[in-house]
């Protein structure tokens, strides 16, 4: 197993930039997950990583060593595709040992890998079936089978649960996340889901465009993007903004939203200009006697929650509830906040603003 | 649940349409029927009128096309009496044999060259069409349109430059000649056909194949070859057919040596011009060939000329 090591790294394909140097760092043992839309360059890290894909600059070190320039062949990594590629002109069996057979590994010696993949996977029955009729949950098994068989450095998952259906796709990310947690492979997983990002991942790193927006782990990212763009791509509803024009110095803790006087955690640096407040809706309380107002748009009534749609003159914002509370549409309620929980952005860079609530999660991002 | 469906067609429709397919297959195979029948035939009922369906069937037309025959007296029969099946329908019409004919060498001579650019068509067909299908070729779509628009030129009207670079380097009358000349013309339909084919392979899996630990031309010979069965197998129909009818340039460029059998078949027919059994027993033994190898691969076939129109 690996550690990979990723420094400012950076492909063009012609005129598009598709990585505009990257770094990151994957710990041994880690699983890892690159996350964003799509055309952001999540796939195409992860092909040069892998070695399908060769970077224009920058370095790839696994397990120490510079790769950047080498064959997939030589790379000693495994790769599950998104349409898993299973080769159609094979049976499970022959899938699975295909990797093995090009190390020209005795056939005896093959066998008995099989049958251990095959019991790890459960997939022992189907061995001699062809992979046409396979299931998607089996082909994602036996596509699993033949990365794990080999016992590569590390495994590279290009959105491999994207191809199943929603109720195979709950069960497939636990049995991923079980079996990570058994062999403790290094794991690269490439995915456009925040939430399968979340529920999975050790580490995540949010790309947009081309550019790492954040890496760290799931609640730093999710409690303190560093970013606008982070803020609103994990969460769902995602992360409200209540932009004002404003100005303070560092050390201020507090701001002013029109007739509201709000507080946030001591800021680190001063601003001014287009600003946003950035609350999670989880965050946001009704409260009649608050002096922030807003006017109940709609709720959705979510079962235990509900997500109220509120219009303030800053813009809209959406409050997840407890469900019991009675809201209607055309009441108008006061806005509350807890304010350890904010994150002040600067509107034209799209920042978040250091505080000494998010200092830590940035300095390491 | 209801066992009505818009797509299945009714009992009667199947009928109609099985007995639509069956007509029109009759139709167009009538004509060779015709041609199959008449090698049995005797010369007068060849051309016979009205016309004889019903007819005593006899080899004479399938000895004629085999053998060269002289006439002979009456004491030279006597002195040589028949000893095969062969020299007795020879002698029933008061000649001997006086050798095999020319048939045997030119059918191998269309084996020869039909299969030998049949096979380097697909060869190389396949070589390109991967690369233009896989890999950042500079010009890629000027190329591929300049590759097909050989295509767009009836082949023959290159036919004296031909002859005459073929007749300057010794081409002429050469089997090596015709296998190039019948692979340069089918070679565009080939990597176009085929193009079309490995463009419909996900790249995923040679690339699965090459984080196994394989070298892009393994996974090109393990991975992509098998896949591209179906399209090599209807791409090399296409390229026999063309080069085993092909008569234009076989006429104009072999004599004796190269000579494959579309131009000799018809020169069988004889000073007299009257044996046809002979021709068509030629024609018959021509079309086999062609026929076999695509019984052969028939299942390919049909999946490649429906090819690109269905999306898996």
């Amino acid at each position: 197993m690996a550690e990979i090591v990723i420094e400012n790294i950076r492909k063009e394909f012609g005129a598009f930039t598709a990585v505009q140097s990257s770094s990151f760092r994957i710990e041994d043992g880690e699983f890892f997950m690159l996350l964003g839309p799509s055309g952001c360059g999540k796939t195409t890290t992860l092909r040069m990583i892998a070695g399908l894909e060769l970077p224009t600059s920058g370095q790839i070190y696994i397990d120490g060593e510079e790769v950047g320039r080498k064959p997939a062949s030589q790379r000693d990594i495994a790769f599950v595709f998104q349409m898993f590629a299973l080769y159609p002109h094979m049976n499970v069996r022959r899938n699975i040992s295909y990797p093995l057979v090009s190390q020209g590994m005795p056939r005896a010696l093959i066998r008995e890998k099989v049958a251990e993949v095959a019991r790890i996977l459960g997939i022992e029955d189907i061995l001699d079936r062809p992979v046409g009729g396979l299931s998607g949950g089996d082909r994602q098994r036996v596509a699993l089978g033949r990365a794990i068989v080999r016992n590569p450095k590390c495994f590279l998952m290009d959105e491999p649960l994207g191809a199943l259906d929603a109720e195979f796709r709950e069960r497939m990310a636990e049995e991923l996340r079980a079996l990570h947690d058994r062999m403790g492979a290094t794991t690269v997983y490439v995915t456009h889901d925040q939430l399968e990002a979340m529920q999975m991942g050790d580490k995540i790193v949010v790309m947009n465009h081309g550019v790492v927006e954040q890496f760290g782990v799931p609640q730093d990212l999710y409690d303190w993007p560093a970013t606008m763009f982070v803020a609103q791509f994990l969460g769902s509803p995602p992360m409200n903004f209540l932009r004002f024009d404003g100005q303070f110095a560092p050390g201020s803790a507090s701001i002013t939203l029109g007739d509201a006087v709000i507080e946030v955690p001591p800021q680190r640096e001063g601003a001014q200009g287009a600003l946003a407040l950035g609350v999670r809706p989880e965050h946001v309380r009704l409260d009649d006697s608050a002096a922030l107002r807003g006017h109940v748009i709609a709720a959705e009534y979510l079962g235990t929650t509900q997500i109220v749609t509120l219009s303030t003159p800053q813009g809209e914002v959406k409050a997840r509830i407890p469900a019991s509370r009675l809201v209607r549409p055309g009441q108008t309620t006061g806005l509350a906040f807890d304010a350890r929980t904010l994150t002040l952005f600067d509107v034209a860079g799209g920042r978040a603003l250091r505080s000494a609530a998010n200092e830590r999660v940035l300095a390491d991002g | 649940m209801s066992s009505y469906s818009i797509t299945e067609p009714s009992r009667g429709m199947k009928w109609t349409a099985g007995l639509l397919v069956v007509a029109y297959a009759l139709i167009t195979l009538l004509p060779l029927l015709w041609i199959m029948a008449t090698g049995f035939k005797s010369t007068n009922d060849a051309i016979a009128y009205p016309p004889k369906v019903f007819f005593e069937p006899t080899l004479e037309g399938y000895v004629n096309l085999f053998t060269i025959q002289n006439r002979a007296s009456a004491e030279q029969l006597a002195e040589n009496p028949a000893t095969t099946w062969y020299d007795r329908i020879v002698q029933d019409k008061g000649m001997v044999i006086s050798g095999p004919s020319r048939f045997g060498e030119m059918f191998m001579n269309s084996v020869i060259i039909g299969f030998g650019s049949t096979f380097l068509s697909v060869v190389l067909g396949t070589l390109a069409a991967y690369a233009f299908s896989r890999f950042r070729v500079p010009l890629k779509d000027d190329l591929m349109f300049f590759i097909l628009s050989t295509r767009m030129m009836p082949p023959i009207a290159v036919a004296i430059p031909i002859f005459l670079m073929f007749r300057a380097v010794g081409l002429s009358d050469t089997h090596a000649g015709m296998i190039l000349l019948y692979t340069a013309v089918n070679l565009s339909l080939a990597v176009w056909l085929l193009k079309g084919f490995i463009d419909e392979i996900p790249r995923e899996y040679e690339e699965a194949a090459l984080i196994d630990g394989y070298t892009r031309f393994q996974a090109f010979v393990k991975v992509v070859l098998p896949q591209a069965a179906t399209g090599i197998a209807s791409t090399a129909i296409f390229c026999l057919i063309f080069a085993w009818n092909e008569y234009a340039f076989a006429v104009l460029l072999t004599s004796g040596n190269a000579q494959t059998a579309p131009p000799f078949i018809p020169t069988i027919i004889g000073n007299t011009g009257r044996d046809w059994p002979a021709v068509a027993a030629g024609a018959t033994i021509f079309l086999v060939p062609v026929m076999v190898f695509t019984i052969l691969l028939r299942k390919h076939l049909l999946r490649g000329i429906t090819f690109g129109a269905v999306r898996k």
